[in-house]
Parts: C-alpha cells; structure tokens; sequence
C-alpha cells in the first residue's frame, strides 16, 4: 500500500521565531485556573506554527558537536595510539604487555558499554568528592566523557595499525640502523615511525571516519550531537524520514571531506615504492 | 442491447447484495481483509499502558482497549479468525512503522498533539497525564523554582523536555540539563546524584518509583507543568478505521467498563501503581462517551 506520509522539508529550515510565541501566562501555575492541569483555556502552549523550535539551529549545533567531539577524541585516539602501538613492539616485556592488556581490554568491549562505564560507573567507584565533582561540577560531563571514552576505544584500533605499520618494515633496516649506532628510540624516531606512519594512512583514514560515525553513540549519554538531534526533531515533528534524511546526508558529507583531506595528505607524504597509492 | 442492460443491472444488484459493505472498505480495514492479518505495534517497556508481561506477551492498559478494537474489526469483516501480528516499536520506529503499513495500529503511551497529528491520527484520548519531578525526599525540593541552580534529567524529545525548558525560560530559571534516551537512565541519573530532579509524565514517574530499589526514598512532587493526552494511533486519513476505533472507545465509556479496565491496571494494577482515577480523566471518559 502507498505510504501515508506527510513530506515537509521545510521544517529543517526553521529559525528561531521572531518573538517568543509563549504567552505570559505559565500553564499551571497555582491558581491561574480550575482544573488539575491549572491553566484551563488561559494555557499557553508552542503554537501551530510550523516553526515551533529553531530546527535548523538544531541542525547546526548538533553537526558542530559531532565534528567537535570526533576530532577531540581523535587527538586521544592518535597520540594514545601511538604510545601503545610502539609499546607493542618494544622489547620490554611488561612494557608490550601492559600495551597488550591495553587493546585487548579496549577493542573487546561494545563502545556502547564502555560509554556506559565511564559514564554511570566510573563516578562511584571514584572516592566521593572525585565522583561528585564528575557528576555535578565539571562542566558539560558528558560531553567530556564522550571524548575520552570515543578517543580511547579507538586508539586501541589505531595502536594496532600503528603496530602493523611498524612490523611491515623488514627487520633488517631496524638492524642497519642500530649497527649505524642509533640507539633503539632513534631507530623509532629516524626509521621506524617515519615509514609506518605513511604507510598506515588508509587504515587510519577508515577510523577517523569510524570515529565521526561512532560519536553518535554518545547520545546515549546525553551528548546532543547530529544524531541526538535528528531524533529531538523527529520527535518534535514528527517528520522522521526528512529529519534523519538530513542526518544521513551530513554524516556522508563529513566522512567524504575526511577521505578528500586524507587522500590529499596521503599523496603529500608517501614515499614511492612502499604503498600502492591509488587514484594517479 | 436490452438483454445486455438488463444483465449488467441485475450483475450490479447481485454485487451489492453479496458485497455490501466490502465495496466500501478502504484503507487500514482494506488492508486488513486482503492480508488476512492486522499488525497491532506495542511498546515493550511503557508501564502499565503496554509492556511486556511475565508470558513474554505485550499486556497494559492501551493493550487490552487495542484487542477490543481487533474484536470489533473481527465481526466487521467478519473474520473472527483474523491473525494478530504483534511488532514491538520505539518512540522512534512508530511513525514511520504506521505510516508504511507495517503497523495497523499503535498501542502504548503516545502524547496526542496538533503538531504530531500532520503525520497521523488519535483514536479518543484514553488517559491524561502531565510533567511533574521525581525528586529524592529529602531533597526540599517541592515545585520547579526549587531547582534555581540544580540538574534535572530530560528524555530527549519528549513533551516534557518542552515544558521544563518552558516554564524554566519564562521565570528565568537557572536549572542544568541532562539529557537521557530513556526513562530508566534518567531514573538512573537521579539515583547516581548526578541530577536532583527527573522530568516527565507523572504516572510514568510513579511506575518508575514503583520499580526502584528504595522505592520509599522518592517522591513526586510540583504541579502539572504539561498537560499530556494520551491515544492510539492510527494511519492518517482513514475515517473508517478511526470511526470503527472511537465507537468502540465510546461504548466502553458509555457502559463503564473504561472504569474496569482502568482500575484493572492502576488501581492498585499488577505494578502496584496505585493510581485512583482522576476527576479530569473521569470527565474526559464521560465527555467521549458520544452516543448513536
């Protein structure tokens, strides 16, 4: 049967009323009316107008915090990365496996339960004024547990590829180089990194565009990020379909401007001969 | 060429004799006859309106007025073995469920507002309810201008995010927003201390209590800050179906077995909710109660 649907685009481009349409009388207030619900027909509610609430507004503000929230958690995800990525491959044995224990532990929990953790647990497990300060001090709680929670479960992913990157290199040119007389944090520094690094770039393209997409599972902590936003209008309008249509298209925008920068990036630095570079 | 009338007029009576109201069906009823089943949507976790019960089977109060219903489209298309399909949905799914017929009708706590009725149609308004704060006992916290300077949780995108945010904008209220997904979560940030208030429809509010650990630590307090009716949906443009649902909704009122069902499931109802009728909702039922 034909889908009964109502399609208005329109509203995703509302802004914010020119004035406000709620009256002066508070709905309920006490005394303002007979009934339980207080107000009677002196309630004042949003008003049919088919901009009740700045969607677009919305819109805007919940694309800014995802693009916040990934390249915040991004900086985690890369640094972090990288420290445990080369832990892995050092000789140190308690060293590799703290790094180990690291991506095990991060890479083999549901995001959505790690988001939980550090969200609903991480507070009560904390002495008291710690976990208070957590839950009610720290501005934008949440948004700051997102980061961290997003930043660490993918630097998890990118120490693996950090890992690989360095493992790709034949070992002969880690000997050459300590042979040379480069201590073993040289080696890292002038052989090993410089070459993994350009070589990792795909992978690392595929999950900084996983952390744009991740983000969204932030919402279930109360980050008002695209997502969280899409589902606020859908609910205040009921049209579901253009609101997350809407969505989907700024989720693909952003993911193709990613892969552009990285495609850009990756030409930039490679080194002819160690990655087969597609495109030219 | 007057054989031919003659049987085409007689071919034209016999249909109507024999068809009779099914020339007539359209939309959902339509739907229904041709497929030989209805696809009633339910929530899983809306207590006690339509939740999953110790069977597995969705059960509440919008549940058992939604099998009513199915009875009556039952002897209308006089298809008393018609299949029941039951699809589990979410404030997210249920719209779009309705609105492409994978869903017939949706039963569970749904607020009816003007702004959502562009997209469907409510059934006559079966419950009534409003936003008020769960809160700690304790907390001295009594009406919304207590949390002057506090942290409520809001579910995102519910009636009563609006309200707060309203009233809160209008007395020039400083109060810290956290947003949850759901009702459990919120309850959840109010169980950690993470906020001093939750916000939302009032019997939700004593379900949740109904449910908590130290159930005797919380209490709901403040005035209607919403005013929140709640119906069934149905699919949009479809008087049939609507009129078959708001007879059936009007007889139970008119004979007073809207009352039974209601005390079945909230006063005290399987949850305990322990909820009394209340004078408005009483009014409502008697106001819908049209006659013939």
């Amino acid at each position: 049967m034909a889908m009964k649907y109502n399609w208005d685009w329109s509203v995703l481009l509302c802004r914010p009323p020119e004035a406000d349409p709620t009256g002066a009388v508070e709905p309920g207030a006490p005394g303002s009316g007979s009934t339980e619900f207080g107000g009677g027909l002196g309630q004042t509610f949003d008003t049919g107008a088919e901009c009740a609430q700045p969607y677009f507004d919305w819109i805007v503000s919940g694309l800014s915090w995802t693009v916040i929230v990934a390249c915040c958690a991004w900086v985690i995800t890369f640094s972090l990365g990288s420290v445990i990525g080369v832990s892995r491959t050092v000789e140190n044995r308690t060293v590799r496996a703290i790094a180990t224990a690291y991506v095990e532990i991060f890479r083999n929990v549901p995001l959505l339960v790690q988001m939980f953790i550090w969200f609903f647990v991480v507070p009560e497990l904390l002495p008291e004024d710690a976990g208070r300060w957590l839950k009610r001090d720290l501005p934008l709680p949440e948004y700051w547990t997102a980061i961290v929670c997003l930043g660490m479960y993918h630097a998890s992913r990118t120490a693996e590829q950090v890992r690989a990157g360095i493992e790709a290199i034949p070992i002969g040119q880690t000997h050459a180089g300590l042979a040379m007389g480069l201590t073993q944090t040289q080696v890292y520094r002038h052989v090993l990194l410089p070459v993994s690094y350009r070589i990792i770039i795909p992978p690392l393209t595929s999950d900084f565009m996983g952390i744009f997409k991740n983000s969204s599972v932030a919402l279930t902590i109360g980050v008002l990020e695209l997502t969280a936003q899409s589902r606020q209008i859908a609910e205040y309008t009921f049209n579901i379909f253009e609101a997350f249509t809407v969505a989907t298209v700024l989720y693909m925008t952003v993911t193709l401007i990613v892969v552009t920068i990285m495609r850009f990036v990756e030409a930039k630095v490679r080194i002819p001969g160690t990655i087969a570079l597609g495109g030219d | 060429m007057f054989k031919k009338t003659v049987i085409l007029i007689a071919a034209v009576f016999a249909l109507a004799a024999t068809d009779g109201y099914a020339a007539e069906l359209y939309g959902t009823l339509k739907k229904v006859k041709e497929a030989g089943v209805i696809n009633m949507g339910h929530r899983e976790a809306s207590v006690p309106f339509a939740y999953i019960g110790p069977k597995g089977k969705p059960i509440g109060y919008t549940v058992d007025l939604c099998y009513k219903i199915i009875d009556k489209i039952k002897a209308t298309l006089k298809m008393p073995n018609l299949k029941i399909k039951l699809v589990p949905v979410t404030s997210q799914t249920r719209i779009p469920l309705l609105a492409n017929g994978t869903i017939d009708i949706e039963c569970g706590s749904t607020t009816n507002n003007l702004t959502r009725s562009k997209q469907i149609d409510y059934l006559a308004v079966t419950f009534i309810t409003g936003t008020k704060l769960g809160v700690k006992k304790g907390s001295g916290i009594k009406e919304i201008e207590d949390l002057n300077g506090k942290a409520i949780a809001l579910s995102l995108g519910t009636t009563n995010e609006k309200a707060i945010k309203r009233v809160a904008k209008q007395k020039g209220l400083k109060i810290k927003y956290h947003m949850v997904k759901d009702h459990p979560q919120g309850w959840l940030a109010l169980e950690t201390g993470r906020v001093d208030a939750y916000a939302t429809d009032d019997v939700l509010l004593y379900g949740l209590i109904s449910k908590a650990k130290k159930s005797k630590n919380y209490n709901v307090v403040g005035r209607f800050l919403s005013y929140d009716p709640y119906g069934i949906m149905v699919r949009r443009d479809d008087s049939a179906m609507r009129l078959l649902g708001n007879t059936v909704l009007a007889d139970l009122m008119r004979s007073g077995e809207m009352q039974k069902i209601y005390d079945k499931w909230f006063n005290p109802g399987p949850t305990k909710i322990n909820m009394p009728i209340s004078s408005t909702l009483k009014t409502a039922f008697e106001v819908q109660a049209l006659p013939y």
